[in-house]
Formats: structure tokens, C-alpha cells, sequence
């Protein structure tokens, strides 16, 4: 699969091709490569702190690998200026697990933000649109609260609704089902899945909730220690014979994933002298 | 040690960097009135009453030290030219900034500090808007335009209207006439004109230091409030240092 035909390569809107990137003396990534198919949503997986949000904030050009290219729609995301970034920013729109909504604004107003920043249109216009955004994730009559007066699923539907405010192709979620309860997790898968077969966009989801994600996700991509272990459509990850992926898929507490932490026997540890 | 200094070195080098960074995005700022009127606001007016409160006080207290000094030589009509050199020179500009690094400085980059841990930073960015056009600019450069305002005022409280004149006139009985005639004649445009520099010089300094260190606060409470820290302790050297240095050059 090094060398993508025609075909995969037209279907494909982001690409990711022998990613390396390193924090410090920590590596995160080791040679990573990923396709996220047009108009399809893809899970992301993988264990806290394997970097799942390092992979959107390297595809959104917030940070630089260390090695490897990921394209967006054929373009070098890494390679552009800063003019050329941000153009391309405005077709994605990205999650951040807490919102990131701006806490000056009212729900409006940070619907609002990317319009009256990027567009010229007049505010009747505006408002027709920040509604209908409201709308499509139910919280239209939210328009004048204060992001500390929104709940935690709220805030992320709200951010939702911003994302999609410029009507991107690709929308990034960070974990948008962490400490969810089951109804907004309810409401949120359905809203991910509405909206992207809805607005035509192409979704990551990046969680480490797996049977929620999985339901949702035509493909899914399983990450750890810097490498992927298991991609597939969902069905095929579910299936993946790996003793890692399958761990990881049942939440078994001990297997290739230690339950330990690396550690001296325990016998010695506490028959020994002391160090 | 050498480690160390490469690390201030390179802190420096980052913090003039970003310098260069926001003095670029202010025409940016300039054309966006409402989010300056917004910036304004939150820097200088709200940081009046304790500019108003401090002129008076430090006022106050000049008046009954340079009086009674003054009545020694049995010079205490000089009390106004004492109080308005003092104040013009010195106390206006410098104190204000002090007040200004722990008053305006330190929300500054709490509330900068605070938007970068809750990712309101980096949203921007992703939303294709530049956080150092749309959130830094605006509030460094209400910081520069507030700073000589409240110098003004605090200047203006402190010689007149309830620091030294109501105590020296009022309490002390030194003549209104000679108070005012004593300041007319020895405080020139000179003296004036350096304050202004002086008050510039520290604002720049101050909100300067404030955004910087909020826009490089580590993303954690504890880093928010490293940044608020370092904000109060390294304008407030900063200044009296400044100050140092730009009084040799005046003298």
C-alpha cells in the first residue's frame, strides 16, 4: 500500500505518509500511515497519550512532524505559508475536546466568530446562518448564554456548530465522547453521523470509547506506541486477530499491555535492601 | 551557567521575536475598533479607581513630608513646585506603572494564560484567525494608550485636585496663589515631554511583558499563575529600571 492508485488517491482527502514526530525525547510517532477516505467518517484509536490529538494538530498544521508528509486534499499541508494554512483551515473545522469556545462571547456570537472574521455577508445573513448551525445541533434557543452556562455536551455541540459554520470538507473530533452521559453520548454520535452524511463532509473521530466510535465509523485506524496496529472498516477491526487490538477493543485489564507498570519483581522489590 | 544564560538568551530572543510579531499585527488591530474600545476598557478604565486612589494618597503624603521639611529653610510656599517636580518626573509615571503591572499586567495574562489552557488559543488558529492579530494586538496596544492617560490622572490627582492641594491649601494653609505660581514657573514642556517618554517607555514594557508571558504560560493552574507571577515581578524591575536609565539620560 505504499504507492495509492489513481483511484485511492481521489477518494482519499487526507494522506498521511511516513509521519515521525517527537515530543522532546519521546516519540510519538514512528512511521505512521493513514488515508481518511472522502465523505467517510474514520475512528482514530488508541490508548491515552499515544498522541491521538497530536495527529489533528499535525494534519491541521498546528505543529510540524518530524519527518513524513500529510496532505489535504492533495496539498502538502506542511509546506505551505501562513496565508496559504490559514486558507486552508477554512475547510476543516476542528473539536477540541472542552469546545475551546470563546469565553467572552455569547453561543451566537461564537457561532458567529468564523463568519464575521472570513465573510463579508451582512449580519441579517449572518444570523439566518448561525440559526440554522444552532439548529441542526438543537440548541437554537441557546443563542444567548455564556459558554460557563452550558454543560459539558452542550459546550461541544455548540463548538460542533461552529466548526461547521464555514461549511468545511473535513471536520476533526478530539474525543467528543469523554465524560459524556449516555444521552448527550446519544446525541452526539447521531449528530457526528447526521452531519456528515447531511453536509457531505469527511469526519476523524478521534476516541479511545470504542464501542461508540466504532458504531458510528466506516473505518477505524487502531494506534499505539507510535505505530498503527489495526485499520480496516469497522467490522474488520472488530475481527483483527491481533492480541493487542483485541485487548485494547475488550478493555482487558493485563496482556500485551501490561497491567504493571515497568517495575522490579515483586518479591525483590520488597524482600530487598533498600536502593 | 553556561546552560543558563542560553536559556535567558533564547528566552530573549523568543520574547523580542514575538515583539516584532505583535508590532506587525497592530494595523490589524487598528481597523477593528470595537474589539480596541472593548481592550480599552478592561486596561484602562477599569484600572482608574486604583490610579485615582494612589495619586491622591501619594499626593497627600508628599504634601506633609515636603512641608514640614520645607518649613525648616522656611520655604514652604515652594510646597507646589516640591509636589509637581516629584510627581511629573517620578512618582506619576513610575508608580502608575507599578499599578499598572499589578492591576492591568497580571489580568492580562491570567486571562491570556487562561485562554491558551482552554485551547481558545489554538481553536483560533484552526478557525484560520490569528490569535496574535486578534486577541494579543488589541490588548498590548490598549496598554500602550492607557498608560500615559492614567500617568495623566494620577499626575493631575496627585498635585491638585485632593492630594497635595487639599492638604498643603486646605490643611496646612500654604497660599493657593503661591502653590500654583510656584508650579507655573518651574514646570516646563521639558519636564513634560520626558514624562510622556517615561510613561510610554513603561507601558510598552509592561503590556509587553504581560501578553508574553501569558501567551507562554505553560497550559496548567500552575503555569496560569506562574505567568501571573512573573507578569507583576518582572514588569515592576523592569520598570524601576527603566526608569533608571531613562532618568540618566534626561538628567
Amino acid at each position: 500500500m505504499t504507492t495509492p492508485s489513481t483511484e485511492a488517491l481521489s477518494s482519499t482527502l487526507v494522506s498521511v505518509r511516513g509521519l515521525r514526530f517527537s515530543h522532546g525525547t519521546r516519540v510519538i510517532y514512528d512511521g505512521v500511515d493513514l488515508d481518511i477516505p472522502r465523505g467517510k467518517i474514520t475512528a482514530i484509536m488508541g490508548p491515552s497519550g499515544t498522541g491521538k490529538t497530536t495527529l489533528l494538530r499535525l494534519i491541521g498544521g498546528q505543529w510540524q512532524p518530524g519527518a513524513g508528509t500529510v496532505t489535504f486534499d492533495g496539498i502538502d499541508v506542511h509546506k505551505q505559508s501562513r496565508r496559504q494554512l490559514f486558507e486552508m483551515r477554512k475547510r476543516m473545522g476542528m473539536l477540541f475536546q472542552n469546545g475551546a469556545l470563546l469565553t467572552d462571547l455569547t453561543v451566537f456570537d461564537n457561532v458567529a466568530f468564523p463568519l464575521r472574521e472570513h465573510t463579508k455577508l451582512p449580519e441579517s445573513m449572518i444570523r439566518d446562518l448561525v440559526l440554522m448551525k444552532l439548529n441542526a445541533v438543537g440548541l437554537r434557543g441557546a443563542r444567548d448564554l455564556y459558554p460557563e452556562e452550558l454543560s459539558g455536551g452542550m459546550s461541544r455541540r455548540v463548538a460542533l456548530a461552529r466548526a461547521i459554520s464555514l461549511d468545511p470538507q473535513l471536520v476533526m473530533y478530539d474525543e467528543p465522547f469523554t465524560g459524556q452521559d449516555p444521552i448527550s453520548m446519544g446525541v452526539l454520535m447521531r449528530l457526528i453521523r447526521a452531519l456528515n452524511d447531511a453536509l457531505g463532509l469527511t469526519s476523524i473521530v478521534v476516541s479511545h470509547d470504542v464501542n461508540e466510535v466504532l458504531s458510528i465509523s466506516d473505518y477505524a485506524y487502531v494506534i499505539s506506541g507510535g505505530k498503527v496496529l489495526g485499520k480496516g472498516s469497522a467490522d474488520a477491526v472488530r475481527a483483527n486477530q491481533s492480541e493487542w487490538v483485541q485487548q485494547f477493543l475488550q478493555g482487558e485489564p493485563d496482556g500485551p499491555v501490561p497491567f504493571h507498570y515497568k517495575a522490579l519483581p515483586y518479591a525483590e522489590d520488597l524482600l530487598g535492601a533498600k536502593s | 551557567m553556561i546552560g543558563v544564560l542560553g536559556n535567558y538568551l533564547q528566552g530573549i530572543g523568543r520574547a523580542l521575536f514575538f515583539l516584532f510579531t505583535i508590532i506587525a499585527a497592530i494595523p490589524s488591530a487598528l481597523v477593528r475598533p470595537r474589539l480596541m474600545a472593548q481592550q480599552l476598557y478592561s486596561v484602562g478604565v477599569l484600572s482608574l479607581v486604583i490610579v485615582v486612589l494612589s495619586g491622591s494618597f501619594i499626593g497627600m503624603v508628599l504634601a506633609l513630608q515636603f512641608y514640614r521639611t520645607l518649613q525648616v529653610f522656611g520655604a514652604g510656599d515652594s510646597l507646589g513646585v516640591a509636589i509637581a517636580l516629584s510627581v511629573v518626573r517620578e512618582f506619576g509615571p513610575v508608580v502608575t506603572a507599578l499599578l499598572f503591572a499589578g492591576r492591568a499586567g497580571s489580568a492580562l495574562a491570567a486571562e491570556i494564560g487562561l485562554m491558551k489552557a482552554t485551547d481558545q488559543l489554538s481553536g483560533m488558529e484552526m478557525m484560520a484567525v490569528d490569535p496574535v492579530k486578534r486577541v494579543i494586538a488589541p490588548r498590548f496596544l490598549a496598554g500602550l494608550i492607557s498608560m500615559p492617560l492614567l500617568s495623566f490622572i494620577f499626575t493631575v490627582m496627585a498635585i491638585g485636585v485632593a492630594g497635595g492641594h487639599a492638604i498643603g491649601v486646605s490643611l496646612l494653609g500654604v497660599d493657593a496663589g503661591s502653590y500654583w505660581a510656584g508650579i507655573h514657573e518651574v514646570l516646563h514642556g521639558d519636564d513634560i515631554r520626558d514624562a510622556l517618554i517615561k510613561t510610554l517607555v513603561f507601558g510598552a514594557a509592561c503590556s509587553w511583558i504581560a501578553v508574553y508571558q501569558g501567551y507562554h504560560a505553560a497550559p496548567t493552574s500552575a503555569g496560569v499563575a506562574r505567568a501571573t507571577t512573573n507578569t507583576v515581578v518582572i514588569s515592576s524591575l523592569a520598570v524601576l529600571a527603566l526608569d533608571f536609565i531613562l532618568t540618566a539620560f534626561m538628567f
